[in-house]
Formats: C-alpha cells, structure tokens, sequence
C-alpha cells in the first residue's frame, strides 16, 4: 500500500507486470475513487467552463459526450488536466485529480467570481476502471439492464447516466491505459458489488503500478511529473487540447499561451526507448545535440521489455540521445508516444520485437 | 512472514552469505529484501575482478518501482556473476536464496565473516525493524 494524494492504495494485488499483460490482452479493474468529481452546474456553467478550460466544452454538441482539457493558469501553465462531460443544458461533470484537488477547487472558485455556477464536489462516488480488449463484454452484464445497450454503443469519450433502477450510475468509454474500457462512477454500496461482480467475472484487480506502467506505454501525461504549473500544453504534446478556435474565446492563460505560440518552441515533450541496458527514472538528466533535458516519466515497459519515458528536451533534438543513469550515459532514441496502443507496439524498436 | 534459511549468514542491508566449501561466497539479497523492493526488471553486476570493500555498492538491482543499491557484505573480489539474471532478473523475486543468487566473492578478510549475523539474530533484526 502506498499514500497517493492521502489515499491508501495498492500499488499491486500480487504482481503488477501481470496485471499490466492482462490489460494489454484481456481485462482489468482499477479501484479510481481517489479521482475528484466535481458536478458543474447552474445557467453559466458552459461560458464558465469555456473560460476555465483550454479546450472548449461547446464542442459537446449534445448530452453524452466528454472531452479532455487542460485547465491554466494566467502564465499559461497547467493547472491540472481533467474530463469534462457535457451531461445536459446547464450540467456539466469534470473529473480532476486526487493531489491537487485542494488546488483545483480553490482555483476553480476562483475563476468562478460571478458566474452564476454551482460547483458540488463528489467526495462519496466510487470510481472503477474497466480497461483492457476484453473490459466492456466481460463487465456488460453487471451493469444496470437499462444502461447496458447504451453503453456497449459508446464511441470514445461518450458517457450514459442511468435512471431509475439505473440511478446513480454514470458510464464512460475513457481510461488511463490506452486500451479499451469504461470508467464508471457509482454509490459506494453498488461499487462494492460491481466490483466483487467483475473479479468474479474474470475481471482482474490492479494497482497503482500497472496503471502507470500502461499510462506510460500509452504516452498519457501524469500530472505533477510530466506536466504541472510551471509547464505549458504547448511543451507538453498537449497543443492538441487547445481550442484556439473561436478567436474571441477568453479562456484563463490565453494570453500567454498565445505569445508562447508566437515563439520559436524551446522545448518538447517526446518519447524516449532505451537502447542500452537500465531502466530510466524521473528526474535523470538526458544530453542531446541541442542541448540538455529532463526525464520526466521513466520505467520498464512489460510489453516492449525494455525501458520507456516521457522526457522534455531541447524542441530541435531530433533521433537520438543519452539518458544519464546513475554513472553511465546510456544512449536512447527519440520517439513519437504512443508506445503503445490497443495492445500493439507503435514504434519501432531497436533489435526488434519481443517475442510474442 | 519471510523465509531465512539457517545454513545462511546475514547483513544488516539484508543481503546473505553462503561460505562455500573453497572458501569463496556466494551474495544474494534475502526474501525480506525481495518482497520490499517488488518485481526486478533489470539486475547490474560488476565484472569478474573488480574488488571491493565491505559496504561499497557493487550490484544495481531494479524493480518496477526503483533502483537500489546492493553492498557488499564483505571485502573480496568479484569471481563469477549469475548470468541468468540478463535475461531473467525475476529470478531474484522468485529465488532469492538459490537461482537468484547475485554474485560469488572471494573475501579479503575472514574477520568480517564472523561479524555477519546468523539466521536467529537476522530473524530477530526483521522482527525488531518491524515494531
């Protein structure tokens, strides 16, 4: 067990590279309670989400759909990232993270001012994860009969509420691993039986460890390691949540984003494989041609069975580079994440694949 | 409870000795050692000749969490590694006191031997660190 954001959690229920393989190939089940829920509602809600967010929630054209966003502050650096659902006219719900959630409700307070929006956090929801090829056939048949159909059909980032029997539930096609799932939020006694359902259903329990290990594959950036307030989405291979369109959107950090954008890019986020032996940790320094850099997310890759990472380098680096790993620079080459998705390798390796 | 096999000696670092019958050791770190760091994906030997003294760092051993320093419980030079760890550093986890044995010194100082503990003071170490 291990403190995350004051939460005990397991960093693995026996092995986390097995229960990394099983996401990959099968099914697994995330225990993400810890993830705040913050229920954003009122007549202003969306012109205060479109001020609050980088992306912009007027692209939910209807109820039932989520997207990814970046909230940020007046430099332009990341607040924290988060979904955002558009559940219907004038309801909104945004899953933000567990360690900075004192932060982010202070900011979000913040930018509130006089907006007419009620912010109502969640603390009791449970939140689960089903990931993985197998997830959403293996966990249908535990979900409310009314919501079952609904949510077999949702297209990414979709989401379903149930009603009546279905009360409480809320069901969306979103996950931190790169492969397929739902993440569903319900009350803690029907979490409870969901999730003795799932694991006696096949569905396998994991930890902490596996869900970084598949976040990381994925190229998904972790929060306060690969990007925190002192970072942009610009050098965070976030550009791509950034709605620059309309051009008269006032959303918190537009000015100095837009400047940053304006300049020649310093810095980038890439991906990194280790072509050497050793594993790449956070914090280990990484020398290119133009310059040095930072690993911002480093571990081993049981699909790949070599090390990975996330790093920020000099935005002109380009194919190759060494990792300082304790004594010994080790050299890398530079990729574009995903290292992996939907169960496959996106890259190319060195030496080649692993047997499979 | 971890396992400590009595034919074994013991550093407070939690790796163990075994004397071998041409007086040279064979290092490996314990159960207790094993459980605490979590899977090993990658093992660091030195090479066969390097020397070192007791409580220099002389192996890297990586689990999917960190990397920790493994020291040498004795003075000696380095005669042979376990080369199966390349490939299968999970052996560690999975035999910590036979197939996951680290490497094989020839000590410099018989002395240092004696001040290891034996399998009931090391049991008692565990047990007291854990209070």
């Amino acid at each position: 067990m291990v403190d995350f954001g004051g939460w005990d959690m397991p960093l693995h229920y026996g092995s986390q590279i097995d229960e990394h393989h099983v996401v990959r190939q099968a099914a697994g089940i995330f225990d993400v309670s810890h993830m705040t829920v913050i229920d954003v509602d009122g007549a202003d809600a969306e012109p205060y989400l479109r001020t609050l967010l980088a992306n912009d929630v007027a692209k939910l054209e209807s109820p039932g759909r989520g997207l990814y966003s970046c909230m940020l502050n007046q430099s332009g650096g990341i607040v924290d990232d988060l979904i955002a659902y558009r559940r219907d006219s004038g309801e909104f719900r945004i899953v933000v993270n567990a360690a900075t959630r004192e932060q982010d409700l202070a900011w979000m307070d913040g930018v509130a001012g006089d907006y007419a929006v009620t912010l109502t956090e969640r603390p009791g929801a449970i939140m689960l994860a089903v990931q993985g090829p197998a997830a959403c056939e293996c966990a249908a048949s535990l979900l409310p009969d009314s919501l079952r159909a609904v949510a077999l059909g949702l297209a990414p980032f979709g989401c379903v509420e149930g009603e009546g029997e279905g009360e409480g539930w809320f069901v969306a096609r979103t996950g931190y691993t790169g492969e397929d799932g739902w993440e569903i939020m319900l009350g803690a006694e029907a979490g409870l039986v969901f999730w003795d359902a799932a694991v006696a259903a096949g569905i396998r329990p994991c930890g902490l460890g596996a869900r970084d290990t598949l976040r990381l594959e994925a190229g998904l950036c972790l929060y306060g390691q690969d990007m925190d307030q002192g970072t942009s989405p610009l050098i965070s291979s976030l550009a791509w949540t950034v709605a620059w369109d309309p051009t008269d959107r006032a959303f918190v950090g537009r000015p100095a984003l837009e400047d940053e954008r304006k300049q020649k890019r310093a810095r980038k986020l890439v991906g990194l494989i280790l072509d050497d032996r050793g594993i790449m940790r956070h914090g280990q320094r990484v020398i290119t041609e133009a310059g040095a850099g930072v690993v911002t997310s480093g571990g081993f890759s049981p699909t790949m069975q070599r090390s990975i990472a996330l790093a920020r380098i000099p935005a002109s680096a380009a194919e190759s580079c060494q990792v300082e790993i304790r004594a010994a620079r080790r050299d890398a080459i530079i990729v574009r994440p995903p290292f992996v998705r939907n169960g496959k390798i996106q890259v190319d390796l060195p030496g080649g694949h692993p047997e499979t | 409870m971890s396992e400590v096999p009595a034919n074994l000696k013991y550093s407070s670092d939690h790796e163990w000795v075994r004397l071998e019958d041409d007086g040279s050791v064979v290092v490996g770190i314990t159960d207790h050692a094993q459980a605490a760091l979590g899977e090993l994906v990658y093992v660091e030997v030195p090479e066969p000749g390097q020397v070192f003294n007791k409580g220099d760092a002389c192996i890297v051993v990586e689990s999917v969490k960190a990397a920790s320093d493994v020291y040498a419980p004795v003075s000696g030079d380095c005669q042979a590694t376990n080369s199966a760890l390349s490939d299968e550093p999970e052996l560690v986890n999975q035999s910590p006191y036979e197939d996951g044995w680290l490497v094989r010194l020839q000590p410099l100082a018989q002395a240092e031997l004696d001040e290891l503990m034996d399998a009931d003071a090391y049991s008692r170490f565990l047990a007291e660190s854990d209070s």
